[in-house]
């Protein structure tokens, strides 16, 4: 990538607005949702439901809400890979809490604490130390994991408190349910900080070039740890909605997680080496995930089979528009 | 070789110097982790004992060098594991179908299988300039996809494998099971590529700074191809080793074992920032961890105990790394900016 010089094409012009919304990652992501949604409704009778499309958002709210944090953190040229393993430890906490009698409010206090903790032990080793944050969040991911097994073995807790399965359960009005609500809030404070606030900018100065950001007077680190510990924070706040929706809680809860979202926003179109991307993005590509998922399982497909069509999803959704853009290259060239 | 002076003669004899004193370092925390086992089961240190370690961990020292080679070149293959369950489906399932199909033959196609499936993840990250990790990402719940689609989600049971399937990686030859020998065939092979070989410099020269290797006449796109393909044909070998091994092939085989490839190879010294490490060092990295998950059930811990171990290690040993990167440039082609380390291309 670094060999392949790209010389750049200056327009006379800017592109209108509308024309480069038209032509832009986001309208593509919106064009193929649209076009599963219509595919799911001609083969399922049963996916034009509004309690159906209610049900088919509990299975990836969770992992949206950690891609939203996710986000900033890629776009910052970092990675958490630990996310997963950060909801098995927060969710061993609270089992824990909840054995020995804790209410409610200290179950999310709990929950949300492991998470923040955690987080600013990944903080802490990517800035304190100058870990790579790939290499660092791998070890995490083993430790905290790790922990979780260590804790509980092969055995399960259970016994949340009654009123404990409103955060995963629960509805606010109608089929809008308390975990979707929640994502849709988080997703709109996280567009707003990320697009019209400094520390959004900053943001993506860091990850374009994190040395410049510095000789520009941005604290690099703290933002950096800052960012650390909302991914931290973000899958606390998983932690408690799926442990409340499973109500109960094994060390292999979310297994495999971090890679899922970690393929949402990538195909939400946020540059993996940092420095681009956007919120919106990551939303629909969070629906877009959602929705084959579960029209696929209203067709009976068995899960692995969904893994396969979103990891060609992934790789797809990449290098289409490499391929394309190539293409179209070739042809001015001609 | 006009290539080789990529290398100035004078750094390569502090490297020389560097890299001795850094296995130094991982030999000695190696035998104190011996020593710290014998002190409570002293028939652990048995000759006999030490090389049924040393076979449990043979499959790990493959998929290490593969790793290495992906890594030194600054890129990263997750798609190590599911590669060798794909490929261990596919010999499992020919075996059980043909019994009669010579073992040479099965063996042959597992190494060919991994080849090509190494080969898509590079000729994806060299010819469309995808970051190796959304590659790797992506192949591997799609290779894993694909074992379970072969098999429809069965299992294959020794009592279907041939007697030769199960047999070649068990029969003993001077005292050490095949399996052994033929990881010290891939590591001695990867000690002189590395050392002897063009292309093995140009792996060290690509991940240590690709703009200068561009310079001095390397193809980076096409190195790192190369090494993918390496990588894939040793998890495809793996895979059969594994199935044969362990006599069972199912979907989820060696789920997640990438990661423990990967720690081996931070454990061993090799850069995730590419251009650094060595065969010794990803030796002592895969026995490091091999030691540890045999030794757990000796000392009476619970294996649940071994993922926060090995977690915690990974760790240590990149802290003490990155502190040794740093103090000292240890690339045989220096990166002028420091940043942008975490992400390969």
């Amino acid at each position: 990538m670094t060999d392949t010089a790209s010389h750049r094409h200056i327009p006379d012009r800017l592109e209108r607005p509308w024309q480069r919304l038209a032509k832009s990652w986001e309208a593509l992501l919106f064009v193929v949702l649209v076009a599963i949604f219509a595919i799911n409704c001609v083969t399922s009778p049963f996916f034009l439901d509004p309690w159906n499309l209610s049900d088919a958002t509990f299975d990836f709210t969770e992992k949206a809400i950690m891609a939203l944090a996710m986000t900033f953190l890629i776009i910052a040229g970092e990675i958490d890979l630990s996310v997963a393993a950060i909801i098995a430890l927060a969710s061993t906490a609270m089992g824990a809490a909840a054995q020995s009698g804790a209410g409610n409010a200290e179950l999310v206090a709990i929950g949300l604490g492991v998470g923040l903790l955690c987080g600013a032990f990944n903080g802490w080793l990517v800035t304190g130390l100058r870990l790579p944050s790939i290499i660092a969040t791998i070890g995490t991911m083993s430790l905290f994991r790790g922990i979780a097994y260590v804790v509980l073995g092969d055995q399960v807790y259970k016994g949340y408190p009654a009123d404990f399965a409103y955060f995963g359960q629960g509805y606010v009005f109608w089929a809008f349910s308390f975990e979707f609500v929640t994502f849709l809030a988080l997703a709109v404070i996280a567009g707003i900080v990320l697009h019209r606030t400094i520390f959004g900018r900053v943001i993506y100065a860091i990850g374009n070039n994190p040395l410049g950001a510095r000789f520009s007077g941005i604290r690099v680190t703290r933002v950096k740890f800052i960012l650390f510990l909302l991914t931290g924070l973000a899958s606390g706040l998983a932690a408690v909605m799926l442990t409340s929706r499973l109500g109960a809680t094994r060390p292999s809860i979310a297994f495999g997680w971090e890679l899922q979202v970690v393929t949402m926003v990538v195909l939400g179109g946020v540059n993996i080496q940092g420095g681009s991307g956007s919120i919106l993005g990551v939303v629909i590509a969070a629906f877009v995930m959602g929705l084959v998922t579960f029209g696929l399982g209203l067709l009976n497909v068995p899960g692995i089979v969904m893994s396969i069509i979103i990891g060609l999803m992934l790789i797809a959704v990449i290098a289409l528009p490499i391929v394309a853009r190539r293409l179209l290259h070739q042809r001015k060239a001609a | 070789m006009n290539r080789m002076n990529a290398t100035p003669p004078r750094n390569r004899f502090t490297l020389a110097g560097m890299l001795a004193q850094r296995e130094m370092l991982l030999l000695a925390a190696v035998i104190i982790l011996l020593g710290a086992i014998a002190t409570r089961f002293p028939s652990f240190l048995l000759p006999g004992n030490l090389a049924n370690v040393f076979n449990d961990t043979a499959i790990l020292l493959i998929l290490v060098i593969g790793q290495m080679v992906v890594i030194l070149t600054r890129a990263i293959d997750l798609s190590t594991a599911a590669n060798l369950a794909l490929t261990g489906m596919i010999c499992a399932l020919l075996n059980a179908a043909y019994p009669d199909l010579p073992l040479a033959a099965l063996i042959l196609v597992a190494a060919l299988s991994g080849l090509v499936l190494g080969a898509i993840n590079g000729l994806l990250v060299w010819k469309l300039g995808m970051p190796s990790i959304v590659v790797t990402l992506g192949t591997l719940t799609i290779y894993r996809g694909l074992a379970f689609l072969i098999s429809g989600g069965r299992w294959v049971n020794a009592h279907e494998m041939s007697a030769s399937f199960l047999g070649f990686p068990r029969a003993e030859i001077f005292g050490l099971p095949v399996l052994s020998w033929l990881s010290l065939i891939v590591l001695a092979l990867a000690w002189f590529g590395f050392k002897r070989l063009t292309v093995g410099r140009d792996f060290y020269a690509v991940g240590g700074n690709p703009t200068a290797a561009v310079y001095v006449g390397i193809d980076v796109g096409r190195t790192r191809f190369i090494a993918f393909c390496l990588a894939g044909l040793l998890s495809g070998i793996s895979g059969y080793l594994w199935v044969s091994r362990y006599a069972v092939a199912y979907v989820d085989i060696a789920n997640g074992f990438e990661l423990d490839v990967i720690a081996a190879c931070v454990i061993g010294g090799i850069s995730i920032a590419g251009g650094i490490g060595s065969v010794g060092g990803a030796i002592l990295g895969a026995l490091f961890l091999g030691i540890i998950k045999n030794a757990l059930p000796v000392i009476n811990v619970s294996p649940f105990w071994q993922m926060a171990i090995s977690g915690a290690i990974i760790i240590i040993a990149v802290i003490i790394n990155v502190r040794a990167e740093r103090s000292q440039g240890r690339r045989i082609l220096r990166q002028p900016a420091p940043g942008a380390v975490t992400q390969g291309a």
